[in-house]
């Protein structure tokens, strides 16, 4: 059975009286372990697919199952509590709180855990040092340039070991160099690790890290060439 | 890091927004509580008065006599122990006219009445030794046997500096002239409520020399044998005189201090709508920081929630951060009121206890800066933890 199963899923946006359909009947299917590059153009849905499979958003209709959950049977507080252990996510302008420190970020989403202030910051130390950032603990994000920080979202991605990452064009407002170390790092931590990762990206080289492409144009779902 | 430590780190962000914001509830409370603190003592200045003694004066006003012959015919009336009178003297220190203290002309009487709210403190000897009338104090044996000696108040003699033996000037004005009074015994104040800046002097002597020996009572001081009594008697006493020249009007005590308080109009009311008005505008201040504090993260409260932060936990969080606000502000301004108001040393010339905040107020006052600054955090807490993710996200995109 796959990791992740998205069946039959329509999601439609209310805008005043107009109703926009964004995805119309969208089936995917992503095994443990796989690296998928998601593309398309700008407005086609993939955020709102990634949202969906994130358990970020709910479907108008359909089903998403990640792991062997139903996210559409979950509500508020328990797809919360879903998401802290499930799912790391990785934003495009990193979205790090900006008072607080690399290491106070990345210990951010252990608030949710029960564990001691000691253990807390060890594995956010532990994390940091994975994104290889041991030495900038203290600074602060506008003190870190723009790859630092990703690497630091990154941290913040895995810091409570979920299976899937979810990446939304990670790569989008970094310098080709800066990027590249990300894409090294998150085939790393899909190797290394064994993260699940799904990854939105306008980039064809850095799709060509994925182990597969889809495309995504009109809602439409298609394993296209390009 | 832990959750609190999240909540002080976001009171940082805008440091001077978060201090003018404390500073305001700081004010507000500390208002609130000075205000509070001015009402209970106008309350205990009323408390002195007993709900077991009546007072009676004349029907239309205070500053009408009644006559001295009432004296008789009030202890004739079933019920009552025992009456004695005084009179207010109205004068003013000759030297410094803005120097003001109550004198009261008495009945021999009078003191004793209220034995158990004063202490003699210091007394000079009489040059003849003479007994004293039943229940008077030995202590005040000198003023007893003395025509124009007075009995004054701790405070008022430590403040003028007076001597006993000394004579005091006082310029008449319901009872024109220069007066003087020869200081014999100072008494203390063991009823906070009682006014400890005043002087009492022998009614006769006023009665000689302001009245032409025409004594007349500014009011009767009424002392019953059973104090359940007392509707009893007021109506008794007041039937009695209803067709006289003077008709009467007879009270308790307590409700003729309070009348006294009364004097300065609705004050109290005022002030208590002031306390109230103070609060009112303060919440809104700390709704509007709150709304702003939180309006300016909408995408971070989204990141927060991606994270697996519940609705729930983001509520409290910014209901927190309001209230810690509002409480070290409130707190201090609260504080601040006990040590200001206390420390003062106002008594409205003597007409007033001294002033207290009480620990209670300052205790409500935190409390009401607490609910202040979660009542503030109520909207935008809602908004914070209401708005779905999607739609937080997007606002920085
Ligand atoms: N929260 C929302 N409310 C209304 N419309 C939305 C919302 N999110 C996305 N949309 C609309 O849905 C479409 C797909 O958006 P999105 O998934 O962000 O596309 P992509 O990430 O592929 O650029 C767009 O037309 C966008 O305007
Ligand atoms: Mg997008």
């Amino acid at each position: 059975m796959a990791l992740v199963e998205v069946k039959n899923v329509r999601k439609t946006y209310r805008r005043e009286a107009e109703e926009l359909t964004v995805l119309d009947g969208l089936s995917l299917e992503i095994a443990e372990g796989d690296f998928v590059a998601l593309m398309g153009p700008s407005g086609s849905g993939k955020t709102t697919l990634l949202n969906l499979i994130g358990g970020v958003d709910q479907p108008s209709s359909g089903d998403v199952v990640v792991g062997g959950t139903r996210l559409t049977g979950l509500r508020g507080k328990q797809l919360a509590r879903w998401r802290a252990r499930n799912i790391g996510y990785i934003f495009q302008l990193y979205n790090l709180i900006p008072v607080l420190t690399a290491l106070q970020n990345v210990e951010l989403p252990l608030l949710l855990v029960k564990m001691s202030g000691k253990e807390r910051r060890e594995r956010a130390r532990h994390a940091l040092d994975i994104v290889g950032l041991e030495d900038r603990l203290k600074h602060f994000p506008r003190q870190l340039s723009g790859g630092q920080e990703q690497r630091v979202a990154i941290a913040r991605a895995v810091v409570s070991d979920p299976t899937v990452l979810l990446a939304d064009e990670p790569t989008g407002d970094l310098d080709r160099k800066a990027g590249a170390d990300i894409l090294t790092l998150l085939d790393r931590l899909n190797k290394e690790f064994k993260k699940t990762i799904v990854m939105v990206t306008h980039d064809p080289t850095a799709a060509e890290r994925a182990h597969r492409r889809l495309h995504l144009d009109k809602g439409v779902l298609s394993n296209g060439p390009s | 890091m832990s959750l609190l430590s999240l909540v002080l780190v976001n009171l940082g962000r805008n440091k001077r927004r978060t201090i003018l914001t404390a500073l305001s509830v700081l004010v507000a409370l500390f208002l609130f509580c000075a205000l509070r603190g001015v009402l209970d003592t106008l309350e205990a200045s009323i408390r002195v008065g007993s709900e077991a003694r009546l007072v009676t004066r004349n029907a239309i006003s205070l500053i009408f006599p009644l006559p001295l012959s009432y004296q008789e015919r009030l202890l004739t009336v079933p019920g009552v122990r025992s009456v004695s009178y005084a009179n207010w003297f109205g004068g003013r220190d000759p030297v410094d006219q803005s120097n003001f203290y109550a004198q009261f002309a008495v009945a021999e009487n009078y003191l004793p009445i209220y034995a158990s709210d004063i202490e003699i403190v210091a007394f000079d000897r009489p040059q003849v030794a003479g007994a004293v009338p039943p229940g008077v104090d030995p202590k005040l044996a000198a003023f007893m046997n003395e025509r124009d000696a007075c009995v004054v108040g701790e405070r008022l003699f430590n403040r003028m500096k007076w001597k006993l033996g000394q004579t005091v000037p006082v310029s008449g004005t319901i009872f024109p002239g220069t007066w003087t009074f020869t200081v014999r015994a100072v008494y203390h104040a063991k009823n906070p409520a009682m006014n400890e800046e005043a002087m009492f002097f022998h009614w006769k002597y006023l009665s000689e020399k302001g009245m032409g020996g025409q004594g007349q009572v500014g009011w009767y001081v009424l002392e019953l044998s059973d104090p359940g009594q007392a509707g009893a008697v007021t109506r008794a006493v007041d039937a009695l005189y209803a067709n006289s020249a003077a008709a009467t009007h007879t009270e308790t005590e307590r409700a003729f201090q309070a009348g006294f308080v009364s004097m300065y109009g609705n004050v109290p009311f005022l002030i208590g709508v002031i306390g109230l008005a103070v609060v009112f505008a303060i919440l809104l201040v700390a709704a509007n920081t709150m709304m702003m504090a939180t309006r300016e993260r909408t995408a971070e409260f989204g990141v927060m929630k991606t994270l697996g932060f519940d609705d729930g936990t983001i509520f409290r969080l910014v209901l927190v951060e309001a209230a810690v606000i509002t409480f070290g502000g409130g707190a201090l301004g609260a504080l601040l009121a006990k040590l200001v108001i206390e420390g003062s040393d106002f008594n409205a010339m003597g007409l007033l206890p001294p002033m207290t905040v009480r620990w209670a107020t300052v205790l409500v006052g935190v409390a009401i800066a607490v609910v202040i600054g979660a009542a503030s955090g109520l909207v935008p807490a809602w908004q914070a933890s209401q708005r779905r993710i999607v739609d937080a996200l997007r606002r920085v995109e």
